[in-house]
């Protein structure tokens, strides 16, 4: 086992290395940041002092170590823009985008649970089949277009929700929170819905095939003979045993989730770290798009990692394969 | 059923009962189903609409000269300064959105085919390869697969786009590069199945070269989840591209795929003036739901699975 683990670690690492590399190679290398980085007035000779101090006059791979060396200190450099570190910008961004995230995952599983469960308990009704048809439109509906649909619905027509922005905060733990004033939940219901239609149909689509998968098992059938009611059955034997794959396949779409949050931050100007990087790739801000592709890099592989580790303790075939 | 032996092949179209050839067979498997039937009928339309814009388009939303800004923003069945009527209204330059839609679909449509086209090759031959090799190279190019499968799309399109820039072709790279692993994995599954077969053994007695065996004997076998997977993946990859272009790192203004027209008209929705927004929206969403129903139904009948 531990040899597993330390081998899946070094995969990992690995992985953030030759991803660094790219990234690295991507921004930095591709078009010239002594154009953005030294004021145009400056003469030859402070250029040259600049670039200098800059370290631009080193060769492409020493700058890598460079980068490399300050990256592991915590340090991605300075955005451009604000004038600040880009790893604490995009830090502060963060619980919104975890707030959204977080809140579109509840919303998939209050509404696509019972959904789900309903179209399984009830194959051939014309509402499971209306169900079904819906969660089709789910997966294919263009969500940055939705999101414009429901603002102008409900927020420009109806008047009903804000239509943009965070909405009032509060202060929790040196964050900013917006769930936990009534302001910022009108904010927060169109973005968190908007993110959440396809995993709702995500989740739709599991429940209904676990459903109808489970009620043919036998202890159904025995819990069924025993007399109990169909309520019992329905939500004690079948809907424990059919969460568990539920909730681990929606635990993997988190990272998706939030890599997902760029498109829905973008529609709602919701100030999180989606909205960053697009606003960044814009203006060309370099650190902060370097910083932004390396901490989300870092994201998926963590949670790649847990998940490869989780199963490897759940099922021992996976470690085995490994060994040979 | 026909009862009437025909010889194969010899489809003589005005002799009354036909042979059942696996092409016909195919093609009434797949009328089967009329929402399929909808889809594919949908889809021809949208794709004559595209390709015959330009003759058929009330004006020609990039050249700025038939534009008449004193026409901006109008409802939907106003008549213009230049005496046609707006069916869809106009954006905010006075562009014609039922044009702008039309040429919007030529960009959407190019694009989505053309970078599915291009993954399709380099997925499918990487894949093949990664079957036929074995060994190191399998495990190289599948680790690869895995990879760039376990980043979501629009990241490592959004990635991408950050190193390139705006641009046509850039975007095509970006989506070649996000979806050429469906391709690899759908290909090697099915290759490995193949690969044991007889067929492929003969052939190598018969010390055919690789390549040939590959791409002759191989490929034509491992078609049919291609081309589910390949449907799929188009629509994919059109509703990627408005994504990017609605998020300003797709194509450029002068050329706006519906992605860009639905960004253009943002704005104008926080003042009630819909249509901008709405009308390609709607032409995206109808163009993603038929290739669907498309996809799925063809999955439905390639699978051998589902055969009885």
């Amino acid at each position: 086992m531990t040899v597993f683990i330390l081998r899946r670690l070094m995969q990992a690492a690995l992985v953030v290395l030759a991803m660094s590399v790219l990234v690295f190679i991507g921004v930095y290398a591709i078009g010239d940041p002594v154009e953005i980085l030294i004021s145009p007035e400056a003469d030859q000779i402070e250029r040259e002092r600049a670039i200098h101090a800059l370290g631009l006059d080193l060769p492409l791979w020493q700058q890598y170590l460079v980068f490399l060396a300050r990256a592991a200190q915590g340090d991605l450099g300075r955005s451009f823009v604000f004038n600040e570190p880009a790893l604490q910008l995009i830090l502060q961004r963060m619980p919104a985008t975890l707030e959204l995230a977080v809140s579109a995952t509840l919303f998939a599983l209050l509404i696509g649970l019972p959904l789900g469960l309903y179209a399984g308990l009830r194959p051939n009704s014309p509402v499971s089949k209306g169900i079904m048809a819906g969660s089709i439109l789910g997966f294919s509906l263009p969500t940055f277009w939705v999101g414009l649909m429901l603002i102008m619905v409900f927020a420009v027509q109806l008047g009903w929700l804000p239509s943009t922005g965070r909405g009032e905060t509060v202060e929790v733990l040196g964050m900013r929170w917006s769930f936990l004033t009534w302001d910022g939940i009108q904010h927060m219901i169109m973005p968190a819905f908007n993110l959440s239609l396809f995993k709702i149909s995500l989740v739709i689509r599991l429940t209904r095939a676990g459903v109808r998968e489970t009620m043919l098992m036998d202890y159904v059938k025995f819990a069924r003979a025993k007399g109990l009611s169909p309520a019992r059955v329905t939500f004690v034997h079948v809907f424990k045993n059919i969460l568990i794959p539920v909730v681990t396949v929606v635990g993997l779409e988190f990272g998706g989730t939030i890599a997902f949050s760029v498109v829905t931050e973008s529609v709602f100007a919701w100030p999180g770290m989606g909205k960053l990087i697009i606003d960044s790739i814009n203006v060309l801000d370099r650190p902060v798009i370097v910083a932004y592709l390396m901490i989300i890099v870092l994201m998926f592989v963590t949670i790649n990692l847990i998940v490869d580790l989780t199963y490897s303790v759940l099922d021992p075939r996976v470690r085995l394969e490994a060994k040979s | 059923m026909s009862t009437t032996a025909a010889p194969l092949g010899t489809a003589a179209p005005a002799v009354a009962p036909k042979a059942e050839t696996p092409f016909r067979r195919f093609v009434s498997e797949f009328a089967a189903s009329r929402l399929a039937l909808v889809g594919l009928v949908m889809i021809t339309i949208i794709a004559l609409v595209a390709i015959l814009a330009p003759w058929i388009a009330p004006q020609n939303p990039y050249d700025l000269a038939q534009l008449d800004i004193m026409d901006g923003r109008m409802e939907p069945g106003t008549v213009g300064g230049a005496g046609f009527t707006y069916w869809l209204g106009t954006d905010d330059q006075g562009r014609d959105m039922l044009s702008g839609i039309m040429y919007g679909l030529r960009i959407s449509l190019m694009v989505g085919a053309g970078s599915a086209v291009i993954a399709c090759v380099v997925g499918a031959s990487l894949g093949m390869i990664a079957a036929y090799a074995g060994g190191r190279t399998d495990s190289l190019i599948m680790r690869l697969v895995d990879l760039q499968l376990s980043f979501p799309a629009i990241l490592a399109a959004l990635m991408i786009l950050a190193f390139l820039g705006k641009g046509i072709l850039n975007v095509v790279i970006a989506l070649v590069i996000v979806e050429w692993a469906y391709y690899a994995r759908t290909v090697r599954g099915s290759a490995l199945v193949e690969r044991r077969r007889e067929y492929i053994e003969a052939a190598q007695c018969l010390a055919l070269p690789t390549r040939r065996i590959i791409f002759r004997h191989l490929l034509p076998n491992c078609l049919p989840p291609l081309i589910v997977v390949g449907t799929m993946q188009v629509a994919r990859a059109i509703a990627l591209e408005a994504t990017l272009s609605f998020l300003g790192l797709g194509v450029p203004i002068t050329e706006p795929s519906l992605g860009l027209l639905i960004a253009n008209g943002y704005e104008y929705m926080l003042s009630g003036k819909y249509w901008i927004s709405f009308y390609p929206g709607v032409a995206l969403l109808v163009t993603i739901v038929s290739i669907n129903l498309v996809g799925d139904q063809l999955r439905d009948v390639l699978n051998p699975r589902l055969k009885k």
